[in-house]
């Protein structure tokens, strides 16, 4: 039985190691927050961090992550919301919303790697869809998020 | 008039079967307001069927439309709460139960399919048939960008009227005259006394009031919420993955059930081996559905892996030779020789063009486009004996309320449909396809929850889709260059018809439909011949609305023809359209300023290139100009757009710039890259490397500009849609001499 970490506590679960992380966190965990979009990573709807990377969990087995630490939205604000999810906020990005959980978990991967992104830079890392088109404010609140980070 | 009365016999057929179906019962003895009551939790008091207000003060606001990402639920919240007079801070929002008080007048109205001079308001005949064909179906629906137009006479009013029963309520309780009290800020006042009393404390007394019959609505200039940019209430929970769209739905015991179905339009079930689809992991049950098989499983994985190795064959339903090589082979013959409905004919084009001319001739073309929402396609329904429950992301929760009761064949009254928010809509969430399975796959387990979920793929191939259309221009211009005569014809599918053949089955006959030749038909220009036609055409693909519907394709068709006329007039297109909008103030206005605003007249390198296009839709005018560069590879990019819209009374301005930023780039990725196309009676595309978007790395700089005039209220959704496709393509034209006539230029090798 596959083993992995999530949001900090321990789970064991009794299920088949080929099932994709996406479906244990929304439907065996109830983590909802982490969403389907494509089943094939295209769209990264889906996107969780794994040791701190991001991941698109619908095409990433369990037995793939065995062992691994797995992030998701839900475990993003602690005692005070995130600087980027403070900055999404801030700059009205969401529309319908369905793809800024995803959105807000590859930004604060690629932020903890590079705290000063440049446009080109967030071209190359933020891949993930949007269809309600919120891309010109998903790239203010980069920066913005960013800013914040960088002067604390 | 001959249009006029057939299309007034269909409508009444329509209202007359729903009648007959018992699918509504007039109650006007009715207190609506007992509507909302019935949804009370924790002490809430309903005073209307639009608000509740509970012990704290916190105010509950019925919204009977859906939360697709447009910001309706912050929008009609804030048209309550204006006239209300309560703290932002203390007001949220609940989905309204389906009822007669909510039904959507305006989507109706707005809806009607023959010319009778209602365009916006006025009150002629037609208007007032369709405003009571919307109660009588209880037409509680989310589409046509009507929310705003038609909440903003009963919502402010809802929230006026409940103003003051709160107001009689303190006045009788402190035993003064009303006129002593003052309410603000979720608090009645009393000027004498000093005393004081919250809306929480005042409700009950208020909701057993009678309501005033026309209250007082505030001055536009004491507004304190319509007009500002207020903050969106869904805004934290969209952050937070908190949100509840309807693949959150959760309940103890759900099951979980995936769909295999004829991949062939028109295709059904012809035979599959229960026996060997039930032993697979995890399966409960197999549902038999008309078009195929839904396996329900412990896990929607399980589910899914079961449906997709099931045993299971499907009849084409004689359709597998279709494919896209032959409808616009059809589409192309039934220009030359189909039956058209004509829709505008001012003076007389057919003898202008019985002389030969120097006549400009022009033939453009689009494809089937797909949906493609985030949130994949899903329902959850519940089946109790009579009783059902649906959760579901739906943009017409009537239709779903019907729809099941059919389908389980009970009354209506006896299913409730519960709206979560929608990860997107774009009209794809007002077909019922996926309420029907829900219910058909949750009477196979009885008592129990069943979440259904379509996969992408499963979406894709199984759309309602925006129909292909072709369309032929022929022009002659005057002496001094300007269009004397203009004929159009578009042909193609017609997605009313398709929609309510989903419905109701008799209903094949052809009808006329304004919103096959919307955007076309409705030209501001002066041209004193000027015909339009469009032909209906007959195909086993399933048609639906698309963000914009038929102006999704007229704009792109008209828009770059005029541009082709300005061309061989050897005049600026700009200027060229400025010169044919005598008698329309409003449309030159917004012409005017984005020209102003895109420095029109401002020279550009060689390489580079401007187009310029102006589209009313939905009661609002909007004016694009695109500017792109040729890459050294001759493909195109596309770096800046400028955008006016005017739109009427603005109700959040940042959500209405919001609203047209992503209906540009909805467009533009039609316009780019959306092709969906069939083979062997399959549609080929199924998932977003078949079908690509924009995404951030080519999201070209928008700039929106709002310049509300005096107009009436427009609609938002779908009107920044139409322009992009034509004020691109004409600057393609500008740049490169290349005039584009078919989508997506993808095809024509113009996308790197």
């Amino acid at each position: 039985m596959p083993a992995i970490k999530v949001n900090g506590e321990v789970r064991v679960l009794d299920i088949e190691e080929d099932t994709p992380l996406l479906w244990v966190l929304r439907d065996t965990l109830g983590l909802v927050g982490t969403k389907f979009g494509c089943g094939v990573s295209a769209c990264g709807a889906c996107t969780v961090h794994v040791n701190g990377e991001p991941v698109r969990s619908c095409s990433t087995t369990i037995g793939d992550v065995a062992g691994k630490e797995i992030a998701t939205i839900e475990s993003l604000a602690t005692d005070k919301l995130h600087p980027v999810q403070q900055a999404w906020i801030d700059h009205e990005v969401p529309q319908c919303g369905y793809c800024q959980s995803g959105m807000i978990m590859a930004t604060t991967a690629l932020l903890a790697e590079n705290p000063d992104p440049t446009d080109a830079d967030i071209d190359a890392a933020i891949t993930n869809i949007c269809r309600c088109g919120t891309y010109s404010r998903i790239r203010t609140a980069i920066h913005a998020a960013a800013k914040n980070m960088r002067e604390g | 008039m001959a249009i006029s009365r057939r299309k007034f016999l269909l409508t009444t057929a329509v209202a007359g079967s729903a009648l007959a179906v018992g699918y509504v019962v007039l109650k006007p003895e009715e207190d609506t307001r007992l509507v909302f009551q019935k949804t009370a939790r924790g002490g809430e008091v309903a005073l209307n069927a639009w608000i509740k207000i509970d012990a704290s003060g916190t105010v509950t606001v019925a919204a009977p439309r859906a939360e697709m990402g447009q910001g309706i639920y912050t929008a009609l919240a804030m048209l309550v709460a204006e006239e209300l007079d309560v703290d932002w801070k203390s007001v949220q929002v609940q989905d309204a139960p389906v009822h007669q008080v909510y039904a959507n007048r305006e989507m109706l109205r707005a809806a009607l399919p023959f010319e009778d001079g209602y365009h916006q308001g006025e009150n002629t005949s037609g208007a007032q048939f369709m405003g009571w064909l919307a109660e009588l179906l209880s037409a509680q629906g989310t589409g046509g960008s009507t929310s705003i137009r038609d909440a903003w006479e009963p919502m402010r009013n809802a929230g006026a009227c409940a103003r003051h029963m709160l107001v009689q309520a303190a006045a009788s309780k402190w035993n003064v005259p009303a006129s002593e009290c003052l309410a603000a800020d979720g608090t009645v006042s009393h000027n004498g006394s000093g005393k004081s009393l919250s809306y929480g404390d005042l409700a009950t007394l208020a909701a057993s009031l009678t309501p005033p019959e026309n209250p007082p609505l505030k001055n536009a200039a004491d507004y304190k919420l319509i007009g500002k940019a207020v903050p969106r209430l869904d805004i934290t929970d969209k952050t937070t993955g908190r949100a509840t769209f309807g693949v959150d739905v959760k309940s103890d015991g759900m099951l979980y059930a995936a769909v295999n179905v004829a991949p062939v339009m028109g295709g059904s079930l012809k035979s599959y081996d229960r026996e060997a689809i039930v032993k697979m992991p995890g399966v409960v049950a197999v549902a038999a559905l008309p078009t195929g098989i839904a396996v329900v499983a412990d896990s929607w994985w399980r589910a899914k892996k079961a449906a997709d190795a099931a045993p299971v064959d499907f009849e084409d339903g004689g359709n597998g030779d279709l494919d896209s090589e032959g409808i616009y082979q059809l589409l192309e013959d039934s220009i030359k020789s189909g039956d058209p409905f004509t829709y505008r004919d001012d003076g007389d084009a057919d003898k202008v063009f019985e002389n030969a001319g120097d006549d400009v001739v022009a033939s453009y073309q689009v494809p089937y486009l797909a949906h493609a929402c985030m949130e994949p396609m899903n329902c959850t329904a519940r089946v109790d004996g009579d009783n059902i429950q649906i959760w579901m992301p739906n943009q017409a929760p009537f239709l779903m309320r019907y729809l099941a009761s059919r389908i389980a064949d009970t009354d209506v009254e006896n299913v409730q449909v519960f709206t979560t928010y929608l990860g997107g809509g774009f009209g794809r969430r007002a077909e019922g396809d996926l309420a029907e399975q829900a219910v058909r796959i949750a009477m196979a387990v009885p008592g129990k929850t069943v979440k259904l979920l379509w996969s992408r793929e499963d979406d894709m191939r199984h759309d309602m889709y925006r129909p292909a259309a072709r369309s032929l221009f022929r022009a002659r211009l005057d002496d001094k260059g300007r269009p004397f005569a203009w004929f159009n014809r578009i042909a193609g599918q017609v997605p009313t018809k398709s929609f309510t053949q989903r419905i109701f089955d008799f209903a094949t006959v052809d009808m006329p439909d304004n919103t096959s030749s919307e955007g076309s038909a409705d030209m501001p220009y002066a041209i004193p011949n000027l015909q339009v036609q469009h032909v209906p055409v007959d195909l086993p693909v399933p048609v639906g609305f698309w963000r914009s519907v038929g102006h999704s394709y007229n704009a792109f068709f008209t828009e770059s023809f005029m541009d082709e006329l300005a061309h061989k007039a050897g005049q600026d297109p700009y200027k060229y359209r400025r010169d044919l909008l005598e008698g329309h103030p409003d449309y030159l206005a917004v012409l005017d300023k984005v020209a102003s605003a895109a420095e029109w007249d401002l020279p550009m390198n060689s390489g580079r290139g401007r187009g310029i296009a102006l589209h009313e839709s939905f009661g609002s005018l909007v004016a694009q100009v695109a500017e792109v560069s040729v890459m050294p590879d001759d493909t195109i990019q596309l770096d800046r757009v400028v955008c006016v819209v005017d739109c009427g009374r603005v109700i959040n301005p940042d959500t209405v710039v919001a609203q047209i930023e992503g209906a540009i780039v909805y467009g533009l990725t039609a316009a780019l890259y959306g092709e969906v196309t069939l083979k062997d009676g399959a549609v080929e595309q199924g998932n977003f490397p078949d079908y690509e978007m924009i995404r951030l790395n080519n999201m070209p700089n928008i700039e929106v500009i709002l310049a509300p005039s005096g107009r009436p209220i427009g609609g938002i959704g779908e009107v920044g849609t139409p322009p992009i496709a034509p004020a691109l393509a004409n600057a393609i034209f500008n740049a490169t001499g290349k005039r584009v006539r078919e989508l997506p230029l993808s095809k024509a090798g113009l996308v790197g």
